[in-house]
């Protein structure tokens, strides 16, 4: 029996990341030849059949030492060293995860918005799953480019096509914005390339290139701007609030629940080990820092002040996002853990918020929070998931998002008290702009004579929302399950920044230090433990 | 946890505590939460068919058949039912624990709620002496409370969804009391708020309501920012958020004064001051008198309000290593007491007058927990729950009966305000009694429950003012007249509130007065229980200077002194730690000298009299009522009247410049600034293809003359050059 | 002899040139641009008869190309004509922004 069942695993293993990237591109061709009007079916039922496969990994998935397990590679370009590799670890496996389960959520939510041009909607939805999915199990980094600009362009049609009044304008700015971003990491990625000399785009060659604190500041500029843009961090959020506004309701899910986290993906997995000295140096960290506070209290002031609600909840995940950035650069363990499980949170909460927004735009064709107000009388279900939901993006104890920020904060604490401090002021802001809406939402007078007349949940938003409202209080009640498959992963970054940081001060690689007697220096300041050493760049 | 310490600096080898068993303590939490959760469908089945009939362009009344629908009658039976069984098993714990003479707490921990390598928390729950106190009263006072809400929600169309905040409330508050770690009880403490955001506005149509429970909302949370920083403090000193732990290892930590733990306490007491409604952070809780009365009795008197005092004096080893901490939190209290009790005397909405006594209570009990009368605060809490709840229970008995007899003629004047009531006292026997019970108990007269509990505050001032080596011995002796003066003022506004509303002629118009009529049983039934926990429940902490004399019942009393010893495995620590840093407290009062006694006679005579000449003065005043009283006092009445204008001055100092930033960050620097940049970008693009575009014709042709007279150039240079 | 051929292949080529900038009607400006296909095709042929098979076998690949884009072009010519009415390419500025 026991042996049977591990040969279904092994089976399983080899064969399941192929599947996870592949089989939207087959459920594309599915829903390109079949007729309109089952086109959302038919896309809904393939992703559906990727969740279940793709719940495997959650029993299979082994974290063992933190490394990529289910490793496989093949040759694809052979003469530029570039390979069809895809693995998985503690990181990425949540990220898929959340791919896979937001995805056909996204699709049912979408039934009723999308009306026009159903087949290439949902043939653009597959694309984007196979991108986003790929982004997050790619081994190479040229594998992982193609896939990241990938996920641009179905985005860049679902903004453009399906979107509100503004779309065109939203389209051209989320993708100019982000490709802006993503050809500086090109450059970066190809210098990397070239200065290896290894004549591979794998992971491993790219973590072992020799490269100088100079060299890696200036990369670590470039990939940061690819992927901060995508987060997006203060001040290269404002394509978010137009892109979401625009977006249909999926867009809007798909885009933060997945999108951007690929951007604070980028940062776990490429940025902290591939530049582990320009990570640590102070003025770095310095930066990261003060922009993911003031991206935590800017966007939780502006989100405030909204008078649409779709806007607002965009302005929220720019908030949401600095508590990833806080817990990534302050690099401890529990920071890191804190912005993973932030990132699982945001996903299902913010995805929900925009569902639930999406719902209200539905029935009353508006996003302005005036045209409401006692919702909750006449939708009582719909105005449960959505307190559940506001609760759980503003981090109420029990709800996913506390434990998120929580460990990001007290992660933070450990090295970086002010900065925690500052950014622990988010806590009131985010009471401060839910709240408000929620209220004029819910609560209120019925006074608007057509909101009487707004239907609650049906079955199918019903079947949308309870996964995501279940995971979030799974996810804040007993988030051990998650936090246990993400410590070995987590640490290997961590170590390698770590290691960085010791061998720097041995002065191993004789480029990173010029004066031996700075290293000197430098060492036994941060055998006090200071974390404020300076400039290792003379 | 306290007996850790104990143990180990006395040389007694670490005994287990495994002689005591507690029962079912899980069950304890878990019931409310099943509560809530049957509650909660039957709440969402209710509103499915109220929502229907909104949508018809109809109201809703569940009561229109002949019998009440399941969804109403079934909560009667499940809310107070599991709140019930909850206080019983509560009880047999507590028979159990008290045979045991516990000295450890007794942890259960469930599963491990937050676990990464450095950070270890457990969904864990801890019983001893003072979780078990604040059990009892939860769950006891909660179900009296519940019950009386049976009554008095009877014909609310949102009855289930009453029960089901309700018990979600008690769970949390439960959680809250019994955490064994920082962290769990800031479960409790969030989701506390949460209810109570909740039931403010209960009544969510109503603007003000919802505003009031939103405004509760966001001060709580930033108490609950002083909290999440204290947290990361005590992590980063302790490596864990475990009281057990914490409290051993503290003395060991910090010094005493030292700057972290005084950071620790002060950020503590911020939470403490946004929970339990202190200045500057009390703005809320006069408006959360906005939710249905029974749920001000609960929370916003008897339980909620004092968790903070809970966590104080939980904390109390590592007040007691913070003495500028601990002046700060007893000077905060004595300030909230005095400003509250100021503010109550001219207000004439009774919930609001009964709102800001909360207030001053709370203060008193912060009073008491900053001196280091840890036992003290608690006992006032514990006090303060029966004769509060009782005061809110029997003001909500006069609404009940007042809105039922305005609504009978259609008047639209306020149920509320104590200027439209007068002459209750001949239809309302009971509510009159029993309301005089608690207000002469609030007012400290002996031998009530307050009598006991606010003079051992009052007195533990007194006595620690005069430690030798306390640095803020002059400042404890301010507190202390503070405080005697705060205790006259309560002694007036109560006897003000009880005379307007029950005393004198009734303003009420004629035709309205027949209609008023004495509560029903089930909402007497649990005021007379606690209008007899008023009288006896201070009898369990006589202080010894009482107890043999005329006041104490010359020692004939069973329990005298009980609760001191009983919470003695808490405080033992904390206590120790206060005598070694400040000396032994004084046995005379500063100034003037004179013992405990004396000054326990002096206060309740003062207090009698302060009755006494209010009772002649207001009585005979014929008070105009609020139609008639249009024009609000003026001058200091004025500023008493509008509450110091806390509200306004946060208004004008706090919210309007942050709004007023969020909108110039979101029109400035996002648009302006950020957008002007990138669109700009864009647009520079844009003029230099159009400057481009200048030599574009078109036409196919053109295009490719010049590709032809392009490729000739190139060869030709290629070729002759 | 060679030198015969890539006359005659140059002069078709610049015939076929000027014929795609000079005409207007957009049929012509079509079989000038396989005139011009054709020329270079006469130098390949001519040229492998030096060099090698290569040539002739790029005339082949050339053909299909040209086939394949005959197909595409006439197509687009013929939808422009439904639309406009006219194959007249002076009339057509789109590429004008």
């Amino acid at each position: 029996m026991t042996d049977s069942l591990a040969s279904i695993q092994i089976l399983y293993e080899g064969w399941i990341l192929h599947a996870l990237v592949w089989l939207p591109i087959l459920g594309l061709v599915h829903v390109m030849t079949s007729a309109g009007e089952r086109a959302k079916n038919v896309a809904f039922w393939w992703s559906a059949a990727v969740f279940v496969l793709s719940l495997g990994l959650w029993w299979t998935f082994d974290a063992g030492s933190g490394g990529f397990t289910l490793e496989s590679s093949t040759p694809w370009i052979e003469s530029w060293g570039v390979s069809y590799a895809l693995g998985l670890d503690g990181i990425s496996v949540f990220m898929v995860l959340l791919t896979t389960l937001i995805t056909p959520i996204a699709i049912l939510g979408s039934f009723e918005y999308v009306k026009t041009r159903r087949r290439a909607f949902y043939a653009l939805m597959l694309l984007l799953q196979t991108g986003v999915t790929g982004v997050f199990l790619a081994t190479d980094i040229f594998l992982f480019y193609v896939f990241f600009e990938l996920t641009l362009i179905p985005m860049y049609f679902i903004v453009g096509i399906w979107g509100g009044e503004r779309r065109i304008y939203a389209a051209v700015k989320f993708f100019l914005y982000t490709a802006v971003g993503s050809l500086l990491m090109l450059v970066a990625i190809l210098y990397i390339y070239f200065s290896s000399g290894t004549g591979s785009f794998s992971y491993e060659a790219f973590l072992a290139a020799d490269l100088s604190m100079r060299e890696q500041l200036w990369l670590f500029a470039a990939f940061a701007l690819a992927f901060g843009i995508k987060v997006p961090i203060f001040p290269l959020h404002t394509w978010l609030p137009d892109a979401h506004v625009e977006a249909p309701t999926p867009g809007s899910v798909i885009l933060a629940s997945l999108l951007l986290k690929m951007g604070t993906y980028g940062f776990l997995r490429f940025l902290l080990p591939l530049f582990p000295g320009a990570s640590q140096h102070p003025t770095v960290v310095a930066v990261m820092l003060a922009l993911g506070v003031a991206g935590i209290i800017y966007a939780a002031w502006v989100a405030a002040v909204q008078p649409d609600a779709k806007k607002l909840v965009a302005y929220t995940s720019v908030a949401h996002m600095g508590f990833v950035m806080i817990g990534v650069f302050a690099l401890t363990v529990n920071g890191l853990q804190g912005g993973l499980v932030v990132m699982i949170s945001h996903g299902v909460s913010t995805g929900a918020l925009f569902l639930l927004l999406g719902m209200m735009y539905e029935r009353r064709h508006s996003r302005l929070i005036e045209d409401f107000g006692g919702i909750g009388r006449v939708a009582p279900m719909f105005a449960t998931a959505f307190v559940i939901t506001a609760l759980a993006s503003i981090g109420l104890p029990g709800t996913s998002g506390f434990i998120g920020e929580f460990l990001a904060l007290i992660g933070t604490f450990e090295t970086h008290a002010v900065t925690a401090i500052v950014a622990a002021t988010g806590v009131i802001f985010a009471a401060y702009y839910m709240l408000p809406m929620v209220q004029r939402v819910l609560f209120n007078k019925l006074d608007k004579p057509e909101n009487r007349s707004f239907a609650d949940l049906s079955r199918r938003e019903m079947v949308v929302l309870g996964p995501l409202v279940a995971l979030m209080i799974w996810v804040g009640v007993y988030p051990t399950p998650f936090l246990e498959r993400m410590e070995p992963s987590v640490q290997v970054v961590l170590e390698r920044v770590e290691g960085a940081r010791t061998a720097a001060h041995r002065g191993a690689p004789e480029r990173m230090i010029v004066d031996a007697g700075a290293g000197e220096e430098a060492e036994s300041r941060a055998a006090t433990g200071t974390v404020d050493e300076e400039d290792q760049d003379r | 946890m306290g007996s850790v310490a104990s143990v180990l600096t006395s040389g007694v080898p670490v005994q287990e505590a495994a002689h005591w068993e507690p029962v079912l303590p899980g069950l304890i939490i878990l019931l409310p939460l099943l509560g809530f959760v049957i509650n909660g469908v039957l709440a969402l089945r209710a509103a499915g068919w109220s929502s229907a009939e909104v949508r018809a362009g109809r109201e809703w009344d569940p009561f229109a058949g002949s019998e009440r629908p399941s969804t109403h009658t079934l909560p009667t039976w499940i809310g107070p039912g599991v709140m019930l069984v909850a206080f019983v098993l509560a009880a047999w714990n507590f028979v159990g624990m008290f045979g045991a003479e516990l000295h450890e707490p007794v942890i259960r921990s469930y599963w491990s709620w937050i676990a990464t390598s450095t950070l270890q928390v457990d969904a864990a729950i801890q019983l001893d002496q003072l979780s078990m106190v604040m059990m009892l009263v939860v769950t006891g006072v909660g179900f009296l409370i519940h019950v009386f809400s049976v009554g008095y929600m009877k014909d609310d169309v949102g009855y289930p969804r009453y029960f089901a905040y309700l018990n979600l409330f008690v769970f949390f508050m439960l959680v809250l009391v019994m955490g064994a770690g920082y962290a769990m009880m800031f479960i409790g403490w969030e989701g506390v708020g949460l209810c109570s955001y909740l039931l403010i506005g209960y009544w969510f149509t109503d603007r003000e309501k919802s505003d009031a429970g939103k405004k509760a909302f966001i001060v709580n949370r930033i108490g609950d920012f002083g909290f999440l920083l204290a947290m990361f403090m005590l992590f980063q000193a302790f490596g864990t958020l475990d009281f057990a732990t914490i409290f051993a290892e503290a003395e060991g930590h910090f010094a005493v004064g030292g700057g972290t733990v005084t950071a620790i306490t002060l950020l503590l007491m911020l939470g403490a001051a946004g929970k339990s409604a202190q200045v500057p952070l009390h703005v809320w809780l006069p408006d959360a008198m906005a939710g249905p009365t029974p749920v001000s009795a609960l929370i916003h008197a008897a339980t909620m309000v004092t968790a903070g005092v809970y966590m104080v004096v939980r904390s109390g080893v590592l007040y007691a290593l913070a003495p500028t901490s601990q002046a700060v939190v007893a000077g905060v209290g004595v300030l909230t007491a005095l400003i509250a009790a100021t503010i109550a005397l001219q207000q004439n909405d009774i919930k609001k007058v009964l709102a800001y006594s909360t207030v001053s209570q709370l203060g008193f009990m912060f009073l008491g927990a900053g001196v280091g009368a840890f036992t003290a605060a608690i006992f006032h809490l514990m006090t303060h729950a029966f004769f509060k709840a009782l005061l809110f229970l029997g003001a909500g008995a006069v609404i009940h009966s007042m809105h039922h007899a305005l609504h009978k003629v259609n008047s639209h004047e306020d149920a509320q305000d104590m200027r439209n009531m007068g002459g209750l006292k001949d239809r309302m026997r009971i509510t009159w009694v029993v309301m005089w019970i608690a207000t002469l108990a609030i007012a400290g007269i002996w031998p009530l429950a307050g009598f006991f509990s606010k003079d051992e505050i009052i007195w533990y001032t007194a006595a620690w003012a005069g430690a030798e080596a306390n640095p803020f011995g002059g400042l404890y002796t301010l507190y202390w007249v503070v405080a005697l003066v705060t205790a006259m003022l309560t002694a007036f506004y109560m006897t003000r509130l009880m005379v307007m509303t029950f005393h004198g002629e009734t303003r009420l118009e004629h035709g309205a007065r027949s209609h008023l009529h004495e509560a029903p049983r089930v909402m007497t039934v649990p005021l007379i229980l606690l209008a007899v926990l008023s009288v006896f429940g201070g009898w369990v902490n006589v202080p010894p200077a009482l107890s043999e004399s005329a006041l104490g019942f010359f020692g004939a009393l069973p329990m005298t002194e009980w609760l001191h010893h009983w919470l003695e495995p808490i405080t033992h620590d904390a206590a120790a730690i206060q005598v070694a840093a400040l000396g032994e407290a004084a046995h005379d009062a500063p100034l003037l000298g004179g013992g405990e006694l004396a000054w326990a006679l002096v206060s309740t005579l003062a207090a009698a009299v302060v009755v006494a000449v209010a009772v002649r003065q207001l009585g005979p005043r014929r008070v105009p009522t609020a139609a008639e009283d249009a024009t609000p006092p003026t001058g200091l009445r004025g500023v008493l009247y509008n509450k110091w204008y806390f509200d306004e001055i946060f208004d004008r100092t706090i919210v309007q410049p942050v709004l007023a930033a969020s909108r110039w960050c979101w029109s400035f620097i996002d648009t302006v600034i950020i957008d002007g940049f990138v669109n700009s970008v864009g647009n520079f693009t844009r003029l230099a293809g159009w400057f481009g575009s200048l030599f574009q014709t078109g036409q196919a042709n053109t295009y490719a003359f010049v590709l032809t007279l392009g490729v000739l150039l190139v060869l030709g240079a290629a070729v002759f050059l | 002899m060679l030198s015969h051929a890539l006359l005659l292949s140059a002069v078709l080529f610049v015939i076929g040139t000027l014929g795609v900038i000079i005409r207007r009607n957009a049929i012509i400006i079509f079989l000038c641009i396989e005139l011009q296909l054709n020329a270079v095709n006469l130098a390949f042929v001519a040229l492998s008869r030096y060099t090698g098979i290569e040539g002739q076998l790029f005339v082949f690949f050339v053909m299909t190309v040209a086939a394949a884009e005959a197909a595409v072009g006439l197509a687009i010519i013929i939808s422009i004509f439904r639309h406009y009415k006219t194959v007249d390419v002076d009339k057509f500025n789109l590429l004008k922004w």
